[in-house]
């Protein structure tokens, strides 16, 4: 597992998401309401684009959650698994802030 | 594998295919024969076609070899072959009926037919458009003696619903039946009184009692004497089963005879649907079909389910009546009638001698009590027959069938809504109640209610209240952010439905720029960039163009933009220019271009005023008598940027002509001699509707007075993603309640309205020139946090016609 530096934490504005290109790979970065960091795959699995940094963050019961801004799928962002879509799933990526800096890990 | 071939594709092999698709078709290989062209239709709604109701069923389930165009000729039962070539080890017969003709001299003639498939209907159509319009006299009117005039021959269910096909094509419609009675199957002669009167009221007129002895080329001869004008004819008198391509064993009236697994004599060879005769009888229903489908999709999978005595209830609505007969409504026993001539209402119910038992019924004109008594067949009557009849609503019994088509019980229905169906569509997923004729969901909707499944006003798990709740929580309160609402008022973190609901009402209340502070979190993906995702991912730019009126240079600078960065430019159905395939990169410097040529947002991205189309007007159209376009203008350049719970589209028109296209529009404009007059609740996509005449004649200050408190009325009061169109129905009182609070003040209300909009009115900014100009607004306008320059990689084009579309 190796681990990328990605920006600052503040450029990630609280329950949005922005997109990332980490080694050649589109992840989306997302920060929730309580400034947990999560790190999931940027496709969409139905359509196919790099969108999902673009979804809405919210909750459903307890769960953090992104939608897809394409046709509003849910997401638990804690496992990538879609809420609405049994059996489809984001995949995640471990991710920490390290001295305000946002790190995202790939496995090697 | 096993090979099981179907010969025939119609409604009741279809459900057949479904059928055993759900069971697994994996042990089959499956070949479906059809005569007709296309795949499955909804033969049941066959009239709706001329309305241009696409009647297709769906198709086939993956991996069915289907042949269309392909008719059955012969079975070879010694080889097991079909059509001499197609083997099969399982045959199901479903080759359906046709339409009985009588001998009747000239039965062939080009302008007789019958009305069985859409080709039947095309057929007619083509002939009754062929005859219209009529030669019209020097003053204009169609001449007396050249109406052109349908006939149909039988007034039973058939018969009326082809007379008012006929009707619908502009013809005078006439019915010959040959009973003393409409619908002898079905009803009785108190309820065929009503029915004919109610027929005749529609301008159909009906000969009972009389049969066709002939038709010539103009006319038809009646076999008591006397002819007719008949330009189209349409034969509707019956349909026969289609059991001639094997020798095997009929019923006495036709039809393979079947067991009751609906097995012929041949137990390789079943037989379902109308070409099916079953203890003797032919079902011309759908429901029986579908059971019949049901049954051997289980027989072939190693089941034992049997076919019990249909139910042939039936109801529907005539020309506009309701019908409804159930049961056996002509045996012996005990009766109780209702007649009611004044408001053209009949109703029969039949008991057993003993009273208990309910036997059979008829509805004509109000068939509202028809679920609770078909439900009740073979039972007590659930309250005493005069409550019933006259309207007083009554339970269903649980054992019930709600849903014929699909066999779903009350119960059925009562255990899927404990395990949380809450509404129709769910209730439709989860048992197929309501997917077969439709004629249950009132039912599912009573049901729903009885169950205490309140139709829940809470816009989401996250709040508890309505959107117009919320909306007056908001402004009452003057609270101006989310997590302010969710804290109080709220719960967790919102979602994508709440979270845009709250930003649209934040922006009609505070007319502030959307996208500062948190409020960027609130906002769909469209309202965050400021134009409209597709599908790959790129946005649409869509500059505003009011009233459709632009000057050559401001398009030339549009057709520059697009080809400097490559986008795909088309023209949108509300008269401006979209230009597609921009990244989210690009769109500032896109923007920058554009204002700097004069345009603005056109807020094609937001639920907001999207455009005012307009025709010509009488600046150039001769026939013009207001300036449209000039309208158009100013009233797309007053509402733009309005945040509402929808989209809200306008058009105004400079005459009656209506080039504009305004009544389809949520509010539109049509011009008059003296004025303007203000249609509102039109809708064109998904649900088509016509708006409604509000105001007649007014001045141009009326109009736009008026237009301003329908707005904000609406944007105040109607649900998340609810149209004008279905919040005016909503509305207690309708159009009616509207123009009392509108024009005639009766909440209170419209001082309130006027100022609202005079505030929006004065606070519009453009949400694109206040980005641009803006550093720190523009920096979420980057493809990657990390790699800001670098386009999306995995974007590909191709080129198709031109230009550049998604690969």
């Amino acid at each position: 597992m190796k681990w990328f530096s990605v920006c600052t934490v503040e450029k990630i504005q609280p329950e949005r998401g922005v997109a990332a290109l980490v080694d050649d790979m589109q992840i989306a970065l997302i920060k929730t309401y309580d400034g947990a960091l999560f790190a999931v795959g940027n496709k969409d699995p139905f359509a196919g684009a790099q969108v999902m940094s673009r979804g809405i963050v919210g909750t459903r019961g307890e769960t953090p959650t992104l939608a897809s801004p394409l046709h509003k799928q849910v997401y638990d962002l804690r496992t990538g698994e879609c809420l609405d879509v049994p059996g489809v799933r984001l995949p995640t990526f471990p991710v920490r802030c390290e001295n305000g800096i946002v790190e995202v890990a790939l496995s090697t | 594998m096993k090979r099981l071939v179907v010969a025939g594709y119609g409604m009741v092999a279809q459900r057949f295919l479904e059928a055993l698709s759900e069971r697994g078709i994996q042990d089959w290989h499956v070949t479906v024969l059809g005569e007709e062209t296309r795949s499955a239709y909804d033969r049941v709604r066959l009239t709706s076609w001329f309305e241009g109701t696409d009647l297709d069923l769906g198709g086939a389930p993956a991996g069915v070899d289907v042949r269309l165009g392909h008719p059955v000729t012969s079975v070879d039962r010694e080889r097991k072959l079909v059509n001499g070539h197609i083997p099969y080890d399982t045959l199901i017969l479903a080759t359906g009926s046709k339409a009985f003709v009588p001998p009747i001299p000239g039965k062939d003639l080009s302008h007789v037919f019958v009305y069985r498939t859409i080709e039947d209907l095309a057929a007619i159509k083509d002939f009754a458009q062929a005859l219209l319009p009529a030669p019209l006299s020097s003053e204009g009117k169609a001449l007396a003696e050249s109406v052109r005039r349908g006939v149909v021959l039988g007034g039973g269910l058939l018969g009326l619903e082809a007379a008012n096909a006929l009707k619908g094509l502009g013809l005078q419609t006439h019915v010959v039946e040959f009973a003393p009675r409409l619908m002898p199957m079905q009803i009785d002669e108190g309820g065929g009184a009503v029915l004919k009167r109610h027929i005749e009221a529609l301008g159909v007129t009906v000969h009972t009692g009389r049969a066709c002895a002939s038709i010539t080329e103009t006319e038809m001869g009646f076999a008591d004497g006397g002819t007719m004008q008949a330009d189209v004819v349409v034969i509707a008198a019956g349909i026969r089963p289609r059991d001639e391509i094997t020798d095997l064993a009929k019923g006495p009236r036709g039809g393979y005879a079947v067991d009751d697994a609906c097995r012929t004599e041949d137990p390789d060879i079943y037989a379902i649907g109308e070409c099916a005769s079953l203890g003797g009888v032919c079902y011309g229903l759908v429901a029986p079909g579908y059971a019949m489908a049901e049954v051997v999709a289980d027989r072939l999978c190693g089941g034992q389910a049997t076919m019990t005595t249909p139910d042939t209830s039936t109801k529907l609505k005539l020309l506009g009546v309701d019908v409804a007969s159930f049961g056996s409504p002509f045996g012996e026993g005990l009766d109780v009638v209702l007649s009611d001539q004044v408001n053209g209402v009949y109703a029969k119910l039949l008991l057993t001698d003993d009273a208990q038992t309910l036997l059979g019924g008829i509805l004509v004109g109000d068939a509202a009590a028809y679920p609770a008594l078909r439900a009740s067949l073979g039972g007590p009557l659930p309250a005493t027959p005069l409550s019933i009849l006259s309207g007083q609503s009554v339970g269903v019994p649980e054992t019930a069938q709600v849903c014929s088509c699909h066999a779903v019980t009350k119960a059925d229905i009562t255990e899927a809504i404990s395990t949380g169906c809450t509404d129709v569509p769910g209730l439709k997923t989860c048992t197929k109640a309501g997917t077969g004729c439709g004629s249950c969901v009132p039912l599912l909707k009573q049901l729903l209610n009885e169950a205490g499944v309140k139709q829940s006003k809470a816009l989401c798990e996250h709040f508890t209240y309505s959107r117009q709740e919320l909306f007056d929580i908001i402004k009452v309160r003057g609270i101006t952010s989310f997590n302010a609402l969710i804290g109080d008022f709220g719960t967790g973190r919102g979602c994508d439905i709440c979270k845009p609901a709250v930003a649209s009402i934040l922006a009609t209340l505070t007319g502030q720029y959307i996208l500062d502070g948190e409020q960027a979190a609130l906002q769909d993906t469209n309202d965050h960039f400021l134009a409209n995702i597709q599908r790959d991912g790129t946005y649409s730019v869509v500059p505003r163009i009011p009233g459709g009126e632009i000057t050559p240079d401001k398009l030339i600078v549009i057709g520059e933009v697009a080809r400097d960065f490559g986008l795909y430019t088309k023209i949108t159905g509300g008269q401006r220019i979209d230009l597609f395939g921009a990244r989210v990169e690009q769109l500032p410097e896109i923007w920058r271009r554009l204002v700097e040529a004069g345009f603005e947002s056109g807020h094609a991205y937001g639920k907001a005023l999207r455009t005012v189309k307009s025709c010509v007007g009488s600046t150039w159209c001769r026939y013009g008598v207001q300036d449209s376009v000039g309208l158009a203008v100013d009233l797309e350049l007053r509402y733009r940027g309005l945040r509402a719970p929808h989209k809200i589209k306008s058009a105004v028109s400079g005459c009656a002509r209506e080039c504009a296209e305004a009544r389809s529009k949520d509010f539109g404009i049509i011009a008059t001699e003296h004025g303007w007059n203000l249609y509102v609740g039109g809708n064109g996509g998904f649900r088509p509707r016509h708006a409604d005449l509000f105001l007649t004649d007014v001045s141009t200050e009326e109009l736009i007075r008026a237009i301003d408190r329908f707005l904000m009325y609406y944007v105040r009061t109607a649900d998340r993603l609810q149209r004008t169109a279905s919040w005016i129905e909503s509305l207690d009182g309708g159009l009616e309640h509207l123009r009392d609070v509108i024009i005639n003040d009766s909440l209170g209300l419209c001082e309130e309205l006027d100022a609202m909009m005079a505030s929006h009115v004065a606070s519009y900014a453009d949400e694109w020139k206040a980005t641009i100009d803006d550093p720190a607004r523009l920096e979420r306008f980057v493809s990657f946090v990390n790699a800001p320059d670098v386009a999306d990689p995995s974007l590909k084009f191709i080129v198709e016609r031109g230009q550049k579309v998604p690969s």
